[in-house]
């Protein structure tokens, strides 16, 4: 299919009903509303359930029974919704349930805004609940990237039995794009999900969609399954994309819409004869620690560039582990830079870079 | 040749409940337990387990189970029918889930009319964290956290989720049992009958309120408690069918 103009909202329920989600369970919240609007218009052709829930608490709950019936199950919401959810995807990184969660996040703390931010990195990329768990996350940067990674996500979220959020920001989710929505993105191979309640049917012993370990020693092991399930993900999902990397004097560490600015202003300093890289996370968790090993000599500094008071930066400086300066730059509470912004955050850590 | 009179139902597994003497769990599980065995139901029965006392009881229905969050049973009831509608599908909550931390799933399960089954289980305490007040604590009633006896001006009167639930639109069936003696026992076994037969027809949300015992919060030997329901519990929950389809009214 050729291109089309869609709203990132919409496109996003597309995307998740092309990649085979037969059940949503949501509540409405901007900046993410039409996605549900989509799918409560769309969602009965495709064969698959869509329903209103009372709140964000019971939709994940509503999540956690479907997939725990085996079913390809979805929701979506934005930050402060995603806060109330928190308590049910760690029930299900517990049971070890897929689930794709769209955050289309908006700026906090507390009711905060509606505008575009990613001050919700740390609550996704440290889990969120209660207890020893991550969910996988995706920060794609514009609607194709989105859509690909909606796609794949389910895939991965079944492979691993592990929710996978997509943390887009309201920029993406508000904005028209053209996208390709069936563009075809890589497939996993599959196991059955042999644990799914579906009833005996009186052909197997019953099964049980849990996550209570009363005896400690159980509860230990259960944990470092997860441990090891989590080693294997940051082993083999990390994603990221390096741009300009040759002869660069100094990266910009940054993702989402943000990395999108940030291409604006290496452009601008480029114009200067300033060489600036991109390093981009398309999963911030796993973080891609990888990426930090391909940063030519040529580079004095990593600048972590964020709609945020300075989250990932943390991140940035575990995976650089004292080889480079890290500084910062970030507006927060809906505000996005301009592209000049960063280009005087570049000089300037890079005139402090000169005096050392 | 001796003819077998009693044997335990296929609902249940061979796992030892881990009640407490003299609670009546054990009586309500086996209850439910015999319908989806008579029904025929057991294979294609999904239960939800809560967390409270009856947490582990997917130890002990022998049929598929999911452990829920506190008070989100039916939330993920919910889940379950959406997608497998020809599953049957029921929680088993106690009062500090359903009628406490859970309120608002109960009630949009029941305002969706939801096509599953509830059972609840209504013993005026939280039993499983050591006996705390509960929503359906009787005013007076000592607790761990009600030392000096539930203060309706300070905790308001107990909350009766049957009658609440019964003002619904969606609620298609609702009533109060109690088992606290054999004739009882009978009767709340027909209404966990009908509660499922009704699934079975489509015809909506499902509600059976148990007045259960804990004898060992409520600090009474079993024979007291039983007592103790009889004549506290029943007075304030009145038993009786609140809600019915049309057809079955008299």
């Amino acid at each position: 299919m050729a291109k089309v103009m869609m709203k990132g909202n919409e496109a996003m329920a597309l995307a998740a009903l092309k990649a085979g989600c037969k059940a949503f369970f949501g509540y409405p919240i901007t900046p993410q509303s039409e996605l549900p609007e989509y799918l409560a218009k769309h969602m009965p052709k495709y064969g698959g359930v869509f329903l209103q829930a009372e709140s964000e608490v019971a939709a994940i709950n509503m999540v956690y029974g479907a997939s725990g019936a085996g079913v390809r199950v979805m929701t979506s919401s934005s930050s402060p919704g995603i806060a109330l959810k928190q308590e049910g995807i760690s029930y299900m990184a517990g049971a070890e349930l897929p689930a794709v969660i769209i955050n289309v996040m908006r700026g906090g703390p507390g009711l905060g805004g509606i505008q575009p931010s990613q001050a919700d990195y740390k609550q996704i990329t440290r889990g969120g609940g209660n207890g020893d768990y991550y969910v996988i996350a995706y920060a794609p940067e514009d609607l194709q990237e989105t859509v690909n990674v909606i796609k794949e996500a389910f895939d991965v979220a079944d492979l691993y039995s592990n929710p996978v959020m997509i943390a887009v920001d309201g920029l993406i989710g508000q904005m028209m794009e053209p996208v390709d929505v069936d563009m075809e993105v890589s497939k996993r191979e599959l196991p059955e999900k042999t644990w799914a309640t579906t009833g005996t049917q009186g052909k197997r012993p019953p099964v049980n969609i849990n996550s209570l370990y009363l005896d400690p020693l159980n509860l230990e092991k259960h944990a470092l399954k997860l441990a090891e399930k989590y080693r294997l993900i940051k082993e083999n999902e990390q994603r990221y994309e390096l741009v300009n990397m040759d002869g660069a004097e100094l990266v910009i560490v940054a993702f989402g819409t943000m990395a999108r600015i940030v291409r604006s202003a290496i452009e601008l300093l480029s114009e200067e004869g300033i060489k600036v890289g991109l390093l981009r996370p398309i999963t911030i968790w796993p973080f891609p620690e990888k990426a930090f090993n391909e940063i030519p000599d040529s580079v004095k500094g990593i600048l972590s560039c964020e709609l945020s008071t300075g989250q990932m930066i943390d991140d940035v400086k575990i995976a650089n582990n004292g080889r480079l300066p890290v500084g910062f730059f970030g507006r927060t509470g809906g505000m996005l830079p301009e592209p000049e912004e960063i280009v005087s955050a570049v000089k300037a850590m890079l005139g402090g870079l000169k005096h050392e | 040749m001796s003819k077998i009179v009693f044997q335990r139902t296929k609902g249940l597994t061979e796992k030892e409940f881990s009640y407490c003497p003299g609670c009546t769990h054990g009586i309500i599980h086996r209850l439910v337990a015999e319908v989806l065995e008579e029904l025929n139901i057991l294979d294609k029965a999904i239960g939800i387990s809560p967390v409270g006392c009856a947490v582990m009881n997917y130890e002990f229905f022998n049929c598929d189970m999911q452990q829920a969050a506190h008070g989100r049973a039916p939330a993920v009831a919910t889940g379950i029918k959406r997608v497998r509608p020809d599953n049957i599908v029921f929680t088993y909550q106690g009062d500090g889930d359903l009628a406490s931390i859970g309120t608002a799933e109960i009630v949009h399960a029941a305002h969706r009319s939801e096509n599953i089954t509830v059972i609840f289980i209504n013993n005026a305490v939280y039993g499983m964290t050591g006996g705390q007040m509960a929503p359906t604590t009787l005013v007076g009633q000592k607790t761990t956290t009600s030392p000096f006896g539930r203060d309706a001006r300070l905790c308001g009167e107990p909350i009766r989720m049957s009658e609440l639930l019964a003002t619904i639109p969606g609620a298609t069936y609702v009533e109060r049992v109690s088992v606290h003696d054999p004739a009882n026992v009978r009767k709340a076994k027909r209404a966990v009958k009908k509660a499922f037969e009704i699934q079975m027809k489509g015809l909506g949300f499902a509600f059976v309120e148990f007045i259960s015992t804990c004898p060992v919060n409520w600090g009474k030997t079993p024979q007291e408690a039983l007592n103790w329901a009889k004549e506290h519990m029943i007075n304030y929950y009145p038993l009786g069918v609140f809600r019915e389809p049309k057809e079955d009214a008299q």
